[in-house]
């Protein structure tokens, strides 16, 4: 009861939210939210002819493209990321260390540089074909269109899952299994109703990030030339004149992703109760495999020989290709420094724009803040080449000064990645109890130390772990960067786009190595925080 | 007054309109270790956040060394009231070693004082670990120690042994009271805890509804409760229901003596030990319940009237059984309480 009394004194009437604070925060909500407002407006205004365009035969089937990939990326890319996670972590597989490092590797290739990479593999003028016509094959199947798609998204998504079922599994308490074995029940039916019931949030999580990706995912379905929403808008976007056709396509794929992050809150409902709440060091024993210990190396090997090794000795082979062509290498490196910049400064404006919103959801707790919260992390939801398109159409309407301009990019960037820097930061802040401050201050210490010599060293990491994810995920970003750049602004993405897109895939592949070499930086620095999730997006 | 460390006068505090502190007076003289005994959800880690500044009172005024920190208009900030306070939870800081919590609070060179608080504390060794490496008990030291660096007037201990297991928390306890006596430090602990209240505080204060009901050594409190809420607060207590009439005491333990009381209802306190019990076939009591501790145990007997009464015999007993009939007789004059 006396920490109850306490408890009152924090979120009772006297821990209201400073007007500012407040005031900071609702001003980032109305920012993520513009883009998705704007595009309502649009759509209300709409006539008859915009209808017309949209009620179409074309309309149904680019739903059902979509929604079809993204239940195929997400069901496959599940299964494979909870295979491994398991054979990494459970298994007795020989040299899982390894395979545990190499399965999270295909992250690091964004799924354009794979799509176009798979293409100049196994495409029909691909390097497959040169091998094989010696022996007589005439055409390999063409891989363009749903299944190159298909293949790409899975190959380079299934890692959210497995990062997340990793974690999961490391944190399950090992004593429900070993109740579950001591009340007589077989290994295998264990796993099936206690284990896996158990991981359901986590493996959840993992595919709300694969289905979302999918959904968003502009540059790999457009390489493969498979017709889903993203790809429809930007063609919309580019031909024609009218731009409301545009925006309602752009509403749809919204609400579909909308529809998918709801669906997995609601199927999650009480399931993240069941979540053992301490990590016990107590290690499990190994599953030993047996005789599918075969069937299990030969799936890693062929996932990574697709996923890693192929995409990235294909790299290498245009690289030296061109080279001994005597093509001059070219480094990008303005392209390159252009990424840093722009994803720099989406990193930082991220951690400023997130930082109220994690104050206000840590310190202050309410049905309020919490709204707050879910509304501002909308536009992780939303598509990049939807929140491009909303801030094209409103920048070149309301703020022509805007409009194509850098600033008007980072702030793209913010809304779309705020997530990646509140959530580690809240946690961080979570971590940092009242408590503290008020030993601080019983110590002799007013707030100004109590900020310097507390509060800053305490959320100093979480918070650079957020830029950090942010800045990751900023210089892999193909479709809003593509939109939004001034003229002639050439980055890392769109130099790869504009190479691969043309077909010169040799020429994509020295901004794809530094692109990947780059992203890849930070990842590593993020692996060693366990706990972390790939996309810095909440859990609980 | 000025031989008075702390001073508390009518505080009071209420949250959502429910008053948690009211009329809160406490005095506390320099040099003592004083428990604020109370049942959970007294007030009692209220009321030592308004002496520490942590949290401001609607009225009332804190005193610390005869220096006016809270009262109608004056205010002075936690930070400024050389009052320390170690928490319930510790609140150690998890970015710093040992050292560097402890000399937190200490200003210019630290080391000296660090060392010699490393020393009392016995900490010696652990300077630079950090916090998660630390036991139960270890970490509880480091609190201690970072609390008491900067030299307070008063030191105030929020349950600080509530975290501890309790094998850990009577050896902790006791580390604690020599530490506090050993610097000479002016604490109050606050405890649900009459066990921990009563073995190492020198003055109790029991704390009921948001005030203090009494104040005194903590034999005085065991031995004459003002009233029986307090009774049963400190120790086990039978509180037998008598009518007063006459210079009698008329109850179900029989009438007895008590010439100075007016007539009227009052309870008679009768301390388990003060209660001889004899199997008696013809005795008028039942054994209704047994709880063996091994160095003592505890009887439960029903009275004819229906009334309960526990009886503390020390030693294994095992003659008595659930069901055998007792004989009891009191030892000495029970303590007629009011009502």
């Amino acid at each position: 009861m006396a920490r109850a009394a306490t408890i009152t004194v924090e979120r009772g009437r006297g821990r209201r939210a400073p007007v500012p604070l407040q005031a900071a925060a609702l001003g980032v909500t109305a920012l993520v939210l513009l883009p998705i407002v704007y595009l309502v407006a649009r759509a209300l205004e709409a006539d008859a002819s915009s209808w017309r365009l949209i009620m179409r035969w074309r309309t149904v089937s680019l739903t059902l493209h979509t929604i079809g990939l993204a239940v195929a990326v997400t069901l496959a890319a599940t299964a494979i990321g909870v295979t491994l996670a398991w054979l990494a972590v459970r298994s007795d597989m020989p040299g899982r260390r390894v395979w545990a490092t190499l399965f999270a590797l295909p992250l690091v290739i964004p799924s354009y540089v794979g799509a176009f990479t798979l293409l100049s593999a196994l495409g029909p003028t691909g390097e497959l074909q040169r091998l094989l016509e010696p022996l007589g094959v005439e055409r390999l199947p063409d891989i363009t269109g749903f299944p190159g798609a298909f293949l790409a998204l899975t190959l380079f998504t299934y890692p959210y899952v497995y990062l997340v079922t990793v974690a999961g599994i490391r944190g399950l308490d090992p004593a429900f299994e070993e109740a579950g074995r001591v009340a007589g029940r077989s290994r295998a039916h264990v796993f099936r109703t206690v284990t896996l019931p158990l991981l359901r949030p986590s493996i959840g999580a993992g595919a709300l990030l694969v289905a979302l990706y999918t959904l968003h995912d502009f540059g790999a379905v457009s390489l493969m030339r498979y017709p889903t929403f993203t790809q429809a808008i930007f063609l919309q976007y580019k031909a024609a004149f009218d731009r409301t056709p545009a925006a309602i396509l752009s509403l749809m794929l919204a609400a579909l992703a909308l529809v998918v992050v709801v669906a997995e809150r609601r199927a999650r409902g009480r399931a993240r109760y069941y979540r053992s709440g301490t990590g016990v060091a107590r290690p499990l024993r190994p599953v030993p495999l047996g005789r599918w210990r075969w069937p299990a190396l030969v799936l890693s090997a062929a996932v990574i020989g697709v996923g890693l090794v192929l995409p990235a000795g294909m790299l290498l082979m245009l690289l030296a290709r061109g080279l001994a062509a005597g093509t001059p290498l070219n480094l990008t490196i303005w392209a390159a420094g252009a990424s840093a910049l722009v994803s720099g400064a989406g990193a930082i404006f991220a951690l400023v724009a997130a930082t109220p919103i994690a104050v206000l959801g840590a310190r202050y707790p309410s049905r309020r803040s919490r709204s707050v919260e879910s509304l501002s992390y909308m536009g992780y939801a939303l598509p990049g080449l939807v929140v491009a398109l909303a801030f094209v159409f409103l920048a070149s309407s309301y703020l022509p000064l805007l409009y194509q301009s850098l600033p008007l990019l980072v702030i793209a960037y913010v809304v779309m990645f705020l997530p990646q820097t509140a959530e580690p930061l809240r946690a961080g802040l979570l971590q940092l109890t009242p408590r503290m401050e008020e030993a601080a201050r019983t110590l002799g210490r007013g707030r100004g130390r109590i900020l310097k010599d507390i509060v800053f060293p305490l959320i100093a990491k979480p918070a650079l772990a957020g830029a950090a994810l942010v800045f990751l995920t900023a210089m892999k970003e193909l479709p809003a960067t593509l939109l939004l750049r001034p003229t002639g602004f050439e980055t890392l993405s769109t130099r790869v786009w504009t190479s691969a897109s043309a077909g010169l895939y040799s020429r994509a592949a020295v901004p794809a190595l530094l692109l990947m070499l780059l992203s890849s930086v930070p990842l590593a620095v993020l692996a060693r925080r366990v706990g972390v999730n790939p996309e810095g997006v909440r859990q609980d | 007054m000025s031989d008075l460390a702390l001073s508390c006068r009518g505080l009071r505090r209420s949250f959502d309109g429910v008053l948690a502190v009211d009329g809160f007076d406490l005095d506390v003289p320099t040099g003592a270790l004083m428990a604020l005994l109370g049942p959970s959800g007294c007030g009692k880690t209220t009321a030592l956040r308004l002496i520490a500044g942590l949290d401001r009172p609607e009225s009332g005024t804190v005193q610390v060394r005869g220096r006016l920190v809270a009262a109608n208009g004056e205010w002075v900030p936690p930070e400024r009231r050389k009052v320390g306070m170690v928490f319930q939870e510790w609140a150690l800081f998890p970015h710093l070693d040992v050292v560097s919590n402890i000399a937190f609070g200490v200003d210019g060179d630290a080391s000296a004082r660090v060392a010699s608080l490393i020393e009392l504390a016995r900490l010696q060794g652990l300077e630079h670990r950090m916090p998660h490496e630390l036991s139960g008990g270890q970490q509880q030291r480091v609190a201690l120690a970072r609390a008491l660096a900067p030299r307070p007037d008063v030191l105030l201990l929020d349950e600080p042994f509530s975290n501890l297991d309790a094998q850990l928390r009577a050896e902790v306890r006791g580390e604690v009271r020599e530490i506090l006596t050993a610097t000479g430090t002016t604490s109050v602990f606050v405890t649900h805890d009459q066990e921990e209240a009563l073995s190492i505080a020198d003055r109790v204060a029991v704390m009921i509804d948001g005030a203090v009901r009494q104040t005194g050594d903590p034999f005085a409190i065991y031995a004459a409760p003002a009233d029986a809420g307090v009774a049963r607060l400190v120790g086990q207590a039978n509180l037998i229901s008598a009518e007063v009439s006459g210079g009698f005491a008329h109850s179900s333990l029989g009438d007895l003596p008590m010439p100075t009381l007016a007539d009227g209802p009052c309870d008679l306190l009768v301390r388990p030990e003060a209660v001889a019990i004899a199997p008696d076939p013809a005795g008028p009591a039942r054994v209704v319940d047994v709880e063996f501790y091994g160095h003592d145990q505890l009887i439960r007997c029903a009275l004819p009237s229906g009334e309960h009464i526990q009886v503390r015999l020390i030693g294994p007993h095992p003659e008595f059984v659930l069901g055998s009939a007792v004989r009891l007789e009191l030892r000495g004059q029970p303590l007629a309480l009011p009502r």
